[in-house]
């Protein structure tokens, strides 16, 4: 299963959600999103056309009900299928409100790439570039650094961007940002992080709004 | 439309250099008996509208270990490494679109739609090269319709009209495939008489479908099964 770092910043992700909003997840740590809301009261829509997602035990597993990851999930009460164009005309259309992604870097305007690094063999990009266009607000869930260290939040994303679109919301294992006004401001420490060490790993500026 | 006894006999009318459409999000709703005997016709110079091209050496993955794709249209070929390698090596083209994208280009090509415009991808490495244009002071991104000389497609159950039903999450592309080619083979789980289905549940009209086969590939919790 997924390590104690990316449980904490989806358990954190999953606290910006409200009541019966409609929230797509993307790919890795927003997956685990999931875990922690309350299927009563937010309905998970799946690129690959499902509203109404759910967690589903073993035993219960259908091959043919999978989450955008291919992972198998359950349907909650009221669950509904639809082809991929009816799927994408509600993520391109404004009809979801949040979508929460995984990002490869991001940069001082809050916007992300995540699709392509140049000169390896990653060549897919999914549903990231509509979501991005599309959702109301988008929320993106990252570890601060890379496995060697190096900044995610940078001042310019050095991969191609994903899209024009800033993003609203940065929840890392060290802070939550949110973007406001052209600027993005460090609204919160997670949980053991101080803030000499988000000021040492984060290259983009920031403003200190920490109340 | 017209049942057939195997997928052979019901894909002897794919020839070379074709375009092919193929439905299925990763192996979820993937037509895959018609995937493993497209695999072993003498074709070749295909081109593959599908989001995904398989695993590596596994379903359509096999298809481009034996050098019989030209190009691949699709939004993820992440999962089959084999995609990426192929295509440093300059044996494949690829046209990567967004998932949005590749879904309603399909849904157009099948609609009489020629192009239409989409936020999706303005300003990114995946516009580069397209029309652009500004409608109610925000920028849109021309895409074009596509369409096949060939559809595969799974669906749940085929009526003896050819009407289908579909399940659960392995419709995704299926439908919209099924209106965008020339020539749609359908691989189901069942077939039964005309007025079984309910009317109101039909998903894909008979009108779409030319040819049905039944399923002798399955995806189960255990993986893909064979049977019958």
């Amino acid at each position: 299963m997924a390590n104690p770092i990316q449980e904490a910043i989806a358990k954190r992700a999953a606290q910006e959600l409200e009541q019966g909003q409609i929230v797509n997840l993307g790919i890795g740590i927003p997956t685990l999103v999931a875990n922690y809301v309350d299927h009563n009261h937010v309905y998970l829509h799946t690129e690959n056309g499902m509203l109404g997602v759910e967690d589903v035990l073993e035993e219960d597993i259908d091959p043919n009900i999978v989450n955008a990851g291919k992972f198998a999930v359950g349907e909650a009460v009221g669950a509904s299928y639809f082809d991929s164009a009816a799927s994408f005309a509600m993520i391109r259309g404004g009809h979801v409100d949040v979508a929460i992604l995984g990002v490869l870097q991001v940069d001082e305007h809050a916007r992300i790439a995540n699709w392509a690094v140049p000169g390896k063999n990653i060549i897919g990009v999914g549903g990231a570039m509509d979501l991005l266009v599309g959702a109301r607000k988008v929320i993106v869930t990252t570890t601060h650094t890379s496995k060697d260290g190096k900044s995610k939040i940078l001042k310019e994303c050095k991969y191609p961007i994903t899209s024009t679109r800033s993003v609203n919301t940065i929840i890392t294992d060290l802070a939550v940002f949110n973007y406001i006004d052209g600027q993005l401001h460090l609204v919160e420490l997670m949980p053991g992080a101080d803030l000499e060490t988000v000021e040492t790993n984060t290259e983009a500026t920031f403003v200190n709004s920490l109340k | 439309m017209k049942f057939y006894n195997s997928a052979e006999e019901a894909l002897e009318c794919v020839q070379s250099g074709q375009t092919i459409m193929v439905g299925g999000f990763g192996l979820v709703g993937g037509p895959l008996t018609l995937i493993d005997t497209l695999v072993e016709l003498d074709v070749n110079d295909l081109t593959i509208i599908s989001n995904n091209l398989g695993e590596q050496g596994q379903g359509l993955g096999k298809l481009l270990e034996q050098k019989k794709v030209k190009k691949a249209i699709g939004s993820y070929f992440t999962g089959n490494r084999d995609v990426g390698d192929a295509f440093q090596r300059g044996e494949i083209d690829i046209e990567l679109l967004p998932q949005g994208t590749l879904a309603e280009s399909i849904r157009a090509g099948g609609a009489g739609i020629a192009g239409y415009y989409t936020k999706t991808s303005f300003g990114t490495d995946l516009a580069k090269g397209k029309e652009t244009k500004m409608f109610k002071d925000e920028e849109y991104v021309l895409e074009e319709a596509l369409q096949a000389d060939v559809a595969i497609i799974r669906a749940y159950k085929a009526d003896t009209l050819g009407n289908l039903v579909y399940y659960k999450t392995a419709r995704n592309f299926n439908p919209l495939m099924a209106t965008a080619a020339k020539t749609v083979i359908v691989e189901v789980d069942e077939i039964v008489e005309a007025g079984e289905l309910k009317s109101d549940e039909i998903a894909t009209p008979h009108l779409f479908v030319d040819r049905v086969i039944l399923a002798k590939k399955v995806l189960t919790k255990e993986g893909v099964v064979e049977h019958g």
